[in-house]
């Protein structure tokens, strides 16, 4: 039987409550008759072989690149970057497609004699990753043949030896990225594309550049104008790396190598976070009722330590290689085919349970900054076309919201919470008034570079995802979330589903329309 | 006269210190040293000294320990028991030069208040705080008003004040402004005392009535770059912000304010939380007093840096290793007398260096802050016990200064209206020099 599509459901008196995410639990919600239920489509039919599918990519590149293997010679340096912890999510189960990709350029390399070979972890200002995730992004092999040698590498973009200007754009962006990889003969990117904001050339352009590089593209202004992240063409964000990129492939030689995953998030333990309510069986329903009993009962950072250990069980439905916008678009292509769901029109009301994971606290703590950036930044802009809901109208995030950091991962989000925000909400203002002093800090440049610790800067930048949504929206209400880092957001807590829906009637007005977004696993909302 | 009066007992002070440990401030009341009694009004020790019958009398931090037992045992030469507290007062003068008029008791009782001619040294310099003699001539031991047995205090319905203590209360200020002078003339001798230079980042630790003083001083007499308060309650948190603080945290949130104030560096613990600063701020003003506070600025002042001690102490158990290992200069800074604040002579003169009482700068520094505000609550000397509580909770409750107000007739449950230029029973022009010697 073929993968059903994604589905858009309507609810009437028969249907059974709805499952919210709520960080590490869950809820079950009765939503209004009416409401509209936005569900991912079923997983695609993974690749049978995927060792054979890389293969194929690397000898069939796209776009005007020779194949790998004509491109690696003896004497040559040679660089493989590849994206870093923020993907996929949640972790996947091993082998991890960047160890398959990476073991297949490397039996390349090594059969054409090439000897001078670096890893690069594209960090871009993300935390540097631990031992245990490297392991297991690239695989024991790798890992032990590179990081003992001191040729496995993670973008340090604060090294002031490490990095190497490449000019400026037509537009005035300086183009600063990482001095290996601009120097090498071959870069090679290895991506994990699991959305469409992904790849492309904000792989280099972004992964392996600056601060000074990044901002041009990581402002307000650029996150108000890209509508959405998740449709390049009309994304100012990505606007601004293809002429960066554009720039580096002058001077660099860059293959491209982009995969995309199916949206088989969650194990067997899981299955009914992958299934839809009315479908589930009684071993889902025992499923659900034994794990949020246990959940209940369970403390909070031991709830975090069990989901952060669950691997996903991706399969690859894509390969390709080659030149950085031709692979690309094909790319997209693969992406939209599994997680596109067209949606007829806008709601008053769009409704999100957020999971315990986002890009930036992969085995942390989902602080409510992350909270925010996650409902508004990242789920907010799954869309083509237009907004889930209507400008000025509502949106409902279900999240503990816990006023709660990671000392080590996000020092410089702790004072962004306790000083910014409680200083103003307003992301230009935030911007204009702040942002210099923590991206030059030289404490938290100090930690970035020597510790697990995002760039002092990267709270702005969750900030500013949230840029466009905040513009948009009317209100933001967070049910079951900790009331004062609810409010020190700028948002409004309510206590159920229920209250929070009242609360909204008093931006919208009386019977709202109501669109639940079901994700993950992962979907792309069309909306006409 | 109603007076409320401390007694030298042993065995109650030490009952106070229990149960303000157990209960709180103000849970001593019948066991502690404190008692409410008739007496007869002190008794003139010159012509130089006049009887003046308090209106607002504020309670100070001093007085709740002297209340609770707390005060440290070596105030005990330096004051006479039995004594009626109260140091912080606007009153009505009756007899002498300003008789008639409202006066603000400036209550340290230096060599001209106790007769001594020649003046020591410190008074000389116009240092009263700093007097040598404060146990000798012709008035008992005693460091100010309020802890003299020969002068009374401020809680009562009378008491004695020499003409150098007096300043007499512009008509346009309200009593409430009147009796706010005095705790901002300790909250500018210590933000002076702090010798704060442009650039520098400042720190003032607590936000009752002397760190808010503090903070309004700093911001009129310095400049530093950026000003830092700890505040524990919200209305605290206001204050600070409305009187000038950059920013305003709890101490939770200090070390993390500092250290992005000052873009230093810090020391990891296991490369977990941030334990401690390698810098930090230039200044510390430590309004609070305490082992944990004085703990506190030393953990987050820069090596070579300065601490104020503003806040009382008592016996107080503290690690002074960084003190030690980073050169940190800890000064105390207690009262008043004479300030030296750059400003100009006369309007649109250049700055220069000028020799100002302290008292002359807190009048006009309690106008310009509007610091009248700070005064929250009023009660009847007969209400004591309830007035201590509420002073001892007062952030806690949402208040900053609680007065007593004797300006009610006996039994009267209606609170006056407060004093104005209208209804001010007597009217006189402030001198900054008047009165003041």
């Amino acid at each position: 039987m073929s993968p059903r599509p994604g589905f858009v459901l309507e609810v009437d008196r028969s249907t059974p409550p709805t499952l919210f995410w709520h960080g590490e639990n869950f809820r079950l919600e009765r939503l209004p008759v009416g409401s509209r239920v936005v569900y991912p489509p079923e997983p695609l039919v993974p690749l049978a072989d995927p060792d054979a599918a890389i293969a194929h990519a690397l000898e069939h590149p796209l776009g005007d690149s020779a194949p790998l293997s004509a491109l690696l010679h003896r004497g040559m340096k040679l660089t493989i970057a590849f994206d870093d912890v923020s993907l996929p999510l949640p972790q996947m189960e091993s082998p991890d497609v960047r160890s398959r990709v990476i073991e297949a350029v490397l039996d390349q390399a090594a059969a054409a004699g090439v000897d001078d070979v670096v890893l690069i972890a594209a960090l871009a200002l993300h935390r540097r990753m631990t031992d245990d995730e490297l392991r297991h992004a690239l695989g024991k092999r790798v890992f032990d043949a590179f990081a003992p040698h001191g040729l496995l590498w993670q973008h340090d973009a604060e090294d002031p030896d490490g990095m190497v200007t490449l000019g400026e754009t037509d537009e005035g962006e300086l183009v600063a990225i990482n001095r290996r990889a601009a120097e090498s003969d071959l870069l090679v990117y290895v991506n994990i594309n699991l959305v469409a904001m992904d790849g492309g050339h904000k792989s280099v352009a972004t992964g392996l550049a600056s601060y000074d590089s990044i901002r041009h593209h990581h402002n307000v202004k650029t996150m108000q104008h890209s509508r959405s992240f998740m449709d390049r063409h009309h994304s100012e964000l990505h606007t601004s790396n293809w002429r960066m990129g554009r720039l580096i492939a002058k001077s660099l030689k860059i293959f491209q190598i982009e995969t995309t995953l199916n949206t088989a998030t969650f194990p067997d333990q899981f299955g009914f976070l992958n299934h839809r309510e009315w479908e589930w069986g009684l071993k889902d329903r025992a499923a659900f009722h034994t794990v949020r009993a246990a959940l209940d009962r369970t403390p909070a950072p031991l709830a975090r330590q069990i989901f952060h250990s669950v691997r996903a069980p991706y399969r690859l439905t894509s390969v390709q290689a080659g030149e950085v916008e031709a692979v690309h678009e094909q790319t997209l292509e693969h992406l939209f085919a599994q997680q596109l769901v067209p949606v007829q029109g806008q709601a008053d009301v769009l409704t999100m349970g957020l999971p315990f994971i986002s890009p930036y606290n992969v085995n942390s703590i989902m602080n409510p900054i992350l909270v925010a950036c996650l409902g508004l930044g990242y789920l907010f802009n799954l869309y083509k076309g237009k907004p889930l809901v209507r400008q000025g109208g509502v949106a409902i995030l279900s999240h503990p919201t816990p006023w709660a950091f990671h000392p080590v991962h996000h020092p410089s989000y702790i004072d962004f919470f306790e000083q910014v925000l409680a200083e103003t909400t307003d992301p230009l203002e935030v911007e204009k008034r702040f942002e210099e002093s923590y991206a030059r800090d030289p404490w938290y440049i100090h930690l970035y570079r020597t510790s697990y610790a995002y760039h002092g800067v990267h709270p702005f930048y969750m900030w500013y995802w949230c840029a466009h949504a905040l513009d948009h929206l009317g209100a933001v209400i967070v049910v079951g979330g900790d009331r004062a880092a609810v409010r020190r957001l700028g948002f409004k807590p309510a206590s159920t589903l229920a209250d929070a829906l009242e609360m909204a009637e008093d931006v919208v007005g009386r019977d709202p329309s109501i669109t639940h977004l079901h994700t993950p696993p992962l979907l792309i909302a069309e909306v006409s | 006269m109603k007076a409320l009066v401390v007694e030298r007992q042993l065995h109650r002070f030490a009952a106070a210190r229990l149960a303000s440990a157990l209960a709180g401030t103000g849970a001593a009341h019948g066991l502690g040293p404190l008692r409410l009694l008739e007496t007869e009004p002190p008794a003139l020790p010159s012509p130089a000294w006049h009887r003046i019958r308090p209106r607002l009398a504020g309670i100070c931090g001093s007085d709740l320990h002297t209340v609770d037992g707390a005060s440290s045992r070596y105030f005990e030469p330096i004051v006479s028991f039995p004594f009626v507290l109260g140091h912080e007062v606007v009153a009505d003068v009756l007899d002498g030069p300003l008789a008639g008029r409202r006066a603000v008791l400036e209550p340290v009782l230096g060599c001209a208040a106790r007769g001594i001619d020649p003046p020591c040294p410190a008074c000389q310099r116009g240092q009263k705080g700093l007097c040598e003699r404060i146990a000798y001539g012709e008035v008992s031991a005693g460091l100010q008003t309020g802890f003299c047995h020969d002068t009374g205090g401020a809680f009562a319905e009378e008491l004695i004040a020499h003409d150098s203590q007096l300043h007499a209360v512009p008509d346009e200020l309200s009593d409430e402004e009147a009796v706010i002078v005095e705790p901002t003339a300790c909250g500018i001798h210590v933000a002076l005392a702090a010798n704060v230079v442009p650039g520098e980042v400042a720190v003032v630790l607590g936000s009752g009535t002397i760190g808010l003083t503090t903070l309004a001083a700093l911001r009129r007499y310095r400049l530093p770059r950026t000003l830092i308060a700890v505040a524990r309650h919200p209305i605290q948190r206001s204050f600070a912000r409305s009187l000038g603080a950059d920013a305003v945290v709890s101490s939770t949130e200090l070390a993390r304010a500092v250290r992005r104030a000052t873009g230093t560096l810090a020391f990891e613990r296991d490369a977990d939380e941030l334990e401690r600063l390698a810098g930090g701020a230039d200044v510390v003003l430590d309004c609070v007093g305490t082992a944990e506070s004085i703990t506190e600025a030393l953990a987050v002042v820069r090596p070579g840096g300065r601490v104020v001690l503003a806040g009382m102490p008592s016996t107080v158990k503290v690690d002074l290793a960084p003190l030690w290992q980073r050169e940190i200069t800890l000064l105390g800074a207690y009262t008043y007398g004479t300030e030296h604040v750059a400003e100009p002579a006369r309007p649109g003169a250049p700055a220069e260096v000028l020799a100002r009482p302290t008292f002359d700068l807190a009048f006009e520094l309690v106008r310009s802050a509007d610091l009248g505000r700070l005064v929250s609550a009023s009660y009847a000397l007969e209400h004591y016990e309830e007035a201590l509580r509420h002073a001892g909770q007062a952030g806690r409750r949402g208040a900053i200064k609680i007065v007593f107000d004797l300006r009610r007739p006996a039994g009267s449950w209606r609170n006056p209206e407060p004093a104005t230029a209208a209804d001010a029973p007597l009217v006189a022009d402030h001198s900054p020099t008047k009165g003041a010697s």
